[in-house]
C-alpha cells in the first residue's frame, strides 16, 4: 500500500463519518461541520488519486484534480460561511438551533419566546 | 437556548441502521478506490505538452488560469455571490456583531509584528505561483488571514473603509478577470483565450486582482457583516417588526 492510497482510504472514512453525523445529529451547526468533513474527504480522495501514476511514464501527478480541489476548497469555505450566516439568522429569528421537525413537540407556551413570536408573525403574514 | 437533551434524537434502532449504512457506504467507496487501475490516462501528458504555451511553469497554475480559466472565473463569481447572499441574509437582522473586548498588549504587539510578514508572504506566494506551488488562492488566503487578525484585534475597525472601497475590493477580481476575457475577444480570440505570447501578463494581472478580492471576501465572510457600514444590523421599522 502506498501513501496516496492510504490518504484516499482516509478520505473514504471521512466521508462515512460525515454522512453518519449529517443524518443523525439534529443540531444544524453540527450538520454544517459534518458536511465540511465529507467535503474534505472528497478533496482528499481527489488529490491522492491524482498521484496514482507516480513512478510511471509521467513523473508529475495529474495537475487537473489538484486545480479542481484548490477551486473546491475556496468554494467550500465561502459556502460554509454562507450556511453559518443563515444559521445565525435562523437562531436570531427562532431562538432554536434545530429545524422544527427535529424539535420536541411544543405547545406554543412551552416554546422559546423568540420562536413563538416568530411563528405568530409568520401566521400574520400568511393571512394578508 | 435549547438544551442538547431537548432535541428529538433518533431512536437507537435508527442510529444503528444509519451507522451501518455509513459503514457500507465507506466500504463501497474504499472498494472503488482500491479497484482503480494503477495506471490510467491522466491529463498530465496533455498538460505537459502544452505547458510551454501557457505562459507559466507551474502546472497547477497553468490549469487554473489558462487551460481551465473559465472554471476559475466562475469560482471568483461564486465568491462574490456568497457575499451578496450574506448581505441579503443580514437584512433585517438586529444582531450587531460588534463586540467590545479587552486585548492583551502581547496580542496587539504580536499582530503588529505578524501582519507585515503575512503581507510579504502573500506577495511572494502570488509571484511564486507562476513557477512553484502558489498563486492567487494561496496568496488571497494568507492576505485574508492577515485581515482577520487585524479585525480580531480591532486594529481594523468596522467603518474605517467606505462602502465604495469595500465593494470595489470585493468585485475587483471578477471585474479584472471579466475584462481580461473581453480583451481576448477584442484581440480576435475567444473568451479567456489569451493572445499568443502575452499569456503570462494576463495571468499575473488576473491573479493579483483575484488575490485581493479573495482576501477581502474572506474577511467580510469572517466578519459576517458589511465592513463599511457600522449600522449594518439596525434595520427595523417603528413597530419593531422585521422589514
Amino acid at each position: 500500500m502506498n501513501t496516496a492510497l492510504f490518504y484516499a482510504l482516509i478520505g473514504a472514512g471521512l466521508i462515512g463519518m460525515g454522512l453518519q453525523s449529517l443524518v443523525l445529529t439534529p443540531n444544524i451547526m453540527r450538520k454544517i461541520i459534518a458536511l465540511n468533513i465529507m467535503g474534505n474527504g472528497v478533496f482528499l480522495i481527489l488529490v491522492s488519486t491524482s498521484k496514482r501514476l507516480l513512478g510511471m511514464a509521467h513523473p508529475e501527478p495529474d495537475p487537473v484534480p489538484q486545480a479542481m480541489v484548490l477551486t473546491g476548497v475556496v468554494v467550500a469555505v465561502s459556502a460554509t460561511a454562507l450556511a453559518l450566516a443563515l444559521l445565525r439568522r435562523y437562531y436570531e429569528a427562532t431562538g432554536n438551533l434545530v429545524l422544527p421537525e427535529d424539535s420536541p413537540e411544543w405547545g406554543i407556551e412551552e416554546m422559546p419566546p423568540a420562536m413563538a413570536s416568530y411563528l405568530e408573525n409568520v401566521d400574520d403574514d400568511d393571512e394578508h | 437556548m435549547l438544551d442538547e437533551r431537548d432535541y428529538r434524537f433518533a431512536s437507537t434502532g435508527t442510529r444503528w441502521l444509519v451507522t451501518a449504512g455509513a459503514f457500507v457506504f465507506t466500504g463501497a467507496l474504499a472498494w472503488a478506490i482500491l479497484s482503480l487501475p494503477s495506471e490510467g490516462p491522466g491529463l498530465q501528458g496533455e498538460v505537459e505538452s502544452r505547458l510551454a504555451e501557457s505562459g507559466v511553469d507551474s502546472r497547477v497554475t497553468a490549469v487554473l488560469l489558462n487551460f481551465r480559466a473559465y472554471d476559475t472565473f466562475l469560482e471568483v463569481v461564486v465568491l462574490l455571490v456568497a457575499i451578496m447572499g450574506l448581505r441579503a441574509i443580514r437584512l433585517g437582522s438586529e444582531e450587531s456583531l460588534v463586540k467590545e473586548t479587552e486585548f492583551s498588549p502581547l496580542l496587539l504587539e504580536f499582530v503588529r509584528f505578524l501582519v507585515p510578514i503575512m503581507i510579504i508572504l502573500s506577495g511572494y506566494l502570488l509571484w511564486a505561483g507562476s513557477k512553484y506551488p502558489g498563486g492567487a488562492f494561496q496568496a488571497g488566503a494568507v492576505l485574508g488571514a492577515a485581515g482577520v487578525l487585524l479585525l480580531l484585534s480591532e486594529r481594523f475597525r468596522v467603518g474605517s473603509i467606505g462602502p465604495l472601497m469595500e465593494r470595489g475590493l470585493l468585485a475587483l477580481g471578477v471585474v479584472v478577470f471579466g475584462l481580461a476575457g473581453l480583451l481576448c475577444i477584442a484581440w480576435g480570440g475567444v473568451f479567456l483565450e489569451y493572445p499568443e505570447g502575452s499569456a503570462k501578463a494576463f495571468i499575473i494581472a488576473i491573479e493579483s486582482a483575484a488575490a485581493i478580492s479573495i482576501a477581502a471576501t474572506f474577511v467580510v465572510l469572517f466578519a459576517g457583516r458589511s465592513l463599511s457600514d457600522p449600522n449594518d444590523a439596525v434595520l427595523h421599522d417603528e413597530s419593531g417588526r422585521h422589514r
